[in-house]
């Protein structure tokens, strides 16, 4: 027997030598990639022994870390919790972190190479690390006007200030409790999270940069862009036929509600756009043809691959377009197109900011534990998507929009205010989405610009996200008249 | 037959008779089995001094008494098997040491985040079942003093491993499921897994069996494709072990014992009879029975489907545990957190199924690959024992017994560290776990006495012998 006993003797140092092989597969090749694992909440407990630093709008913490009795030393706090929940996210001992928790970790944790000297100080004073601190550029009185002006329906605001990029309000509804999914009770937590996973949408995503949605109306400031830049004027009049029979089909395109809109046939491209014309820019789009629509979609932004700010923005696209039935119903912003609220903003901004779109961000600045500055943002170019005379053009349009069209509700006393409405349909039976973009400011000084999007409200986009919009600007206008 | 068990020259007793008496090497045992208790306070009191800032008042009673542990055990092997192999105990010794530190290690942690308060006395409570372990080695040690007692008890003990085996199957599942999984006795507050008890009970059944029959086994063969293929009659033995596998999976719904007794089976038979046909035919019945048991039961569905992309089963779904076993291991790379300093609590069941993705997590990739060779010493020690023992049911035994605790190493520490599907078996001495610690302990009472009987000079040295060989070797001398 002793034969079959030597080879299983063999066998035997075979299977442990596999055992070993798989345990430094596991613990030295996958080391990293299970350690940097967003669900490993193993660092971040670790990380519960520092105190992380601060998430900070205006002076004021909206997430900071508060020394506890517990074993994990720090608990992190969210003041003013769900207006801010959007932007902050959460920091979790068993989800994980999201929003700027996650997205500028390094930093708030205090491993980020540009706090490593510090750190080498802390070594030698004795002193416990502690992370740096994260300013935002949000603006308190947009993103509470932002906030209340949703009310909770499912929606999102975003606000930039046209000049420089710089985010002023940022706020997906319905928002949630950060605190409850960062406390130190891991079934506590669960809880919370399941209620959360049970509604839809789940409130954790952030619908103004992660989710995507027909522009509808909205999209015809880019078709009019394309075709300002053709040679086109405000006053150019284009044919506005009651109905439009989509090219090479015989499938007739109407306007909202079946209107016509205007007597003659044909009206100037800025009355087209005024009360927001389907047949017009149907046609235009067609006339115009695929490229330019799409070259003047990729000039704002559209097409062009995700980026952060520093969360990461999903990319918006025109999608695909097959023939020319297809193009005209792209042009007014419905087919395949889908953008992101953010995206929406940007459209506005860019034309605000006479033709030149900044590349939005959300951190101003980051901070040592000290308070001394590591790093401030300078807002970059992302783009200059239209000529300055193209944009006044394109304001000019927006303004006669919220003047004498469907975006009367945004009106604010004393201010010129510019916007597009939109209100895509989804399905045939649900209820369509409500798009507002636009800008405010005093005249000829555009200062903040707004994409406001509610999903499957009742109405169009100038009855239901017009007024949101014009509570967030006017909210912001007022702050800073009074400084 | 095949060739006799030990040929002369290879036996060293056989060289120069009388002569020499092999070393006992009990001083060898009792120096390591110092050191294991070294290490294992070192262990208790880093867990300690990391956790809680200072070692507890409790470390000189549990010192004390995990010595005296190893003390008797010693002194009662250097009684009654003065020959047995010294590196046996102290292997055991420094595998329960540490399985008693990572337990209170995580005792602390589930303390700290305020569980039930059962869940903090598992220490305390695993000592004392290491303390009932010892007493059933003493006791074997004791009543079996000589291991061919234990062949002619065979069939008695075989029917008690059965017995065992099945009793949580007909009990109603109040008494005894626990987590889906009916291997358990629930009396009293107490839970015993017969399981553990029936593997060794079927190996010493498995060992007399097969040492009876394997002429027939081994020699009515035919030849099909150069591989010695046994008659069809005679495959009722392995049909009969892998059906009580499929019985076991299906009623107690444990992978892991059913694998773990086909497995020891198959080797066995393949080292009673020396034909390989044997372990080609294990493969097969284990693929077809594999193949249906995925098919009609959906625990081991779930088992396999998680084992192949444990994330796409994270966090709900059947992934979690292995998932964060992983998240650990990863975590603890080549050095580990130290003990104390990472959180193998984050793994549902760490002290007891998943105890290796806590020494993973805490003492490393070089922690875990000690602790793997640890068992691999355990086991080539019990295989070296069954190459050297002379009778050939010592032989299957040891081997049996000694196979069995490295397929059982296997299985386990390959499904958590995601080798293998999940079975559920418990790591050996490691684990937190009453029955698997004190029949653990009766099995290496069991190679203890085999190794004894390997090593012991072939009866008391007659020493008119070696007379007769020199005079008949002056005989032929010119």
């Amino acid at each position: 027997m002793n034969s079959p006993l030597r080879k299983v003797a063999i066998s035997v140092l075979v299977l442990f030598t596999l055992l070993i092989l798989n345990a430094n597969y596991i613990q030295v090749v996958r080391s990293s990639e299970l350690r940097a694992n967003p669900s490993n909440t193993r660092i971040l407990a670790e990380e519960y022994d520092r105190e992380r630093g601060a998430i900070v709008v205006a002076g004021n913490p909206v997430a900071q870390s508060v020394a506890t009795d517990d074993t994990l030393t720090y608990l992190r706090q969210y003041p003013n919790a769900e207006v801010y929940a959007t932007v902050t996210g959460y920091y979790s001992l068993v989800y994980g972190n999201s929003g700027i928790e996650r997205a500028e970790n390094d930093i708030l944790s205090g491993s980020d190479d540009r706090l490593a000297f510090r750190r080498i100080a802390d070594l030698f004073t004795g002193r416990d690390p502690s992370g740096g601190n994260v300013e935002l550029t949000i603006d308190p009185a947009a993103q509470q006007a932002a906030f209340d002006a949703l009310g909770g329906v499912d929606g999102a605001v975003v606000a930039l200030d046209p000049a420089t990029g710089a985010v002023l309000a940022m706020v997906s509804s319905p928002s949630y409790d950060p605190n409850q999914l960062s406390s130190h009770d891991p079934a506590a937590i669960r809880a919370y999270s399941d209620q959360l996973s049970a509604q839809d949408p789940d409130p954790r995503t952030n619908a103004t940069i992660s989710e995507r949605h027909s522009p509808g109306s909205v999209f015809k400031l880019i078709t009019s862009a394309a075709a300002l830049q053709d040679g086109y004027t405000p006053d150019t009049v284009v044919p506005a036929p009651q109905q439009y029979v989509l090219p090479g089909t015989s499938r007739p395109l109407n306007n909202y509600n079946g209107e016509s809109c205007s007597g003659s046939g044909e009206q100037p491209l800025i009355d087209a756009l005024t009360i927001s014309c389907n047949t017009a820019f149907a046609e235009l789009g067609v006339e115009l043809g695929e490229d330019r629509i799409r070259s003047a979609a990729e000039a704002f932004g559209i097409d062009q691959g995700q980026f952060d700010v520093p969360m990461t923005v999903a990319e918006s696209t025109v999608g695909d377009i097959d023939g020319d039935a297809q193009l005209a119903v792209a042009s007014i912003g419905q087919q395949n197109v889908q953008i992101t609220p953010l995206q929406g903003a940007m459209i506005a901004a860019a034309i605000a900011n006479d033709g030149t779109l900044m590349t939005p961000y959300l951190v101003d600045q980051l901070q040592a534990p000290d308070l001394s500055v590591v790093d401030q943002t300078e807002p970059t170019e992302m783009g200059e998507p239209v000529s300055s005379e193209v944009a006044q053009q394109l304001q000019q349009m927006m303004v006669s929009v919220v003047e004498n069209g469907s975006g009367r509700r945004a009106q604010i006393d004393g201010y010129t205010v510019g916007g597009k409405t939109g209100t895509a349909q989804t399905t045939a039976d649900s209820d369509d989405n409500q798009w507002f973009v636009g800008y405010a400011g005093p005249d000829g000084d555009p200062q903040i610009a707004v994409a406001v999007f509610i999903q499957g409200g009742q109405g169009t986009g100038g009855d239901l996200s017009a007024p949101v919009a014009q509570q967030v600007m006017s909210a912001y206008l007022a702050a800073r008249g009074g400084n | 037959m095949p060739a006799p068990a030990a040929g002369p020259g290879t036996d060293p007793r056989n060289e120069a008779p009388g002569v020499t008496t092999p070393p006992k090497r009990r001083g060898t045992e009792l120096l390591m089995l110092a050191f294991a208790v070294v290490i294992t306070l070192a262990a208790q009191t880093i867990v300690d001094i990391t956790v809680t800032g200072s070692p507890s008042p409790e470390i000189a009673t549990f010192g004390a008494w995990f010595t005296g542990l190893w003390l008797v055990a010693h002194l009662v092997v250097r009684k009654v098997a003065p020959y047995a192999d010294p590196l046996l105990l102290p292997c055991v010794a420094v595998l329960t040491g540490i399985g008693l530190s990572m337990i209170h290690r995580l005792d602390i942690a589930a303390n700290a985040l305020g569980e039930s308060v059962s869940a903090r006395e598992d220490a305390p409570t695993q000592l004392l079942w290491a303390t009932v372990g010892l007493v059933l080695f003493v006791a074997v040690l004791l009543v079996v003093r000589d291991h061919r007692a234990l062949s002619r008890l065979a069939y008695t003990i075989g029917l008690v491993g059965l017995v065992l085996l099945a009793i949580p199957a007909v009990l109603p599942s109040a008494l005894s499921e626990v987590n889906g999984a009916k291997i358990w006795i629930r009396v009293a507050g107490f839970s015993i897994q017969p399981g553990e008890f029936a593997k060794i009970c079927l190996v010493i059944f498995f060992a007399a069996y097969l040492v009876d029959k394997r002429d027939v086994l081994a020699l009515a063969s035919r030849r099909v494709l150069g591989l010695e293929v046994p008659r069809a009659r005679d495959l009722g033995p392995v049909l009969v072990a892998w059906g009580v596998s499929i019985l076991v999976l299906v009623f107690e719904r444990d992978l892991g014992s059913s694998l773990l007794l086909f497995g020891i089976f198959v080797v066995m038979l393949y080292v009673a009879t020396e034909r390989a046909s044997w372990l080609l035919i294990g493969v097969l019945l284990f693929a077809a029975g594999g193949t249906v048991a995925y098919q009609l039961f959906g625990h081991v569905r779930v088992r396999v489907d998680t084992w192949l992309d444990p994330f796409a089963y994270y966090p709900d779904g059947g992934g979690y545990q292995v998932v964060q076993s992983l998240f650990g291991l990863g975590t603890g790379g080549l050095f580990g957190a130290g003990l104390g300093g990472g959180r193998p609590d984050q793994v549902p069941v760490a002290k007891s199924d998943f105890i290796a993705a806590a020494l993973g997590e805490e003492l490393g990739l070089f922690g875990l690959v000690a602790v793997v060779v640890l068992y691999l010493v355990l086991v080539e020690r019990g295989l070296r024992t069954s190459l050297v023992v002379r009778d050939g049911f010592g032989k299957l035994l040891a081997a049996g017994l000694a196979f069995g605790v490295a397929w059982q190493v296997f299985v386990v520490l390959g499904g958590v560290t995601g080798l293998l599907p999940l079975t559920g078996l418990t790591t050996p001495f490691v684990a937190y776990g009453g029955s698997s610690l004190v029949a653990n302990f009766g099995l290496v009472a069991l190679l203890v006495r085999i190794s004894d009987a390997a090593r012991r000079p072939s009866a008391p040295p007659t020493p008119p012998a070696p007379k007769l060989g020199e005079a008949l070797t002056e005989v032929v001398k010119p």
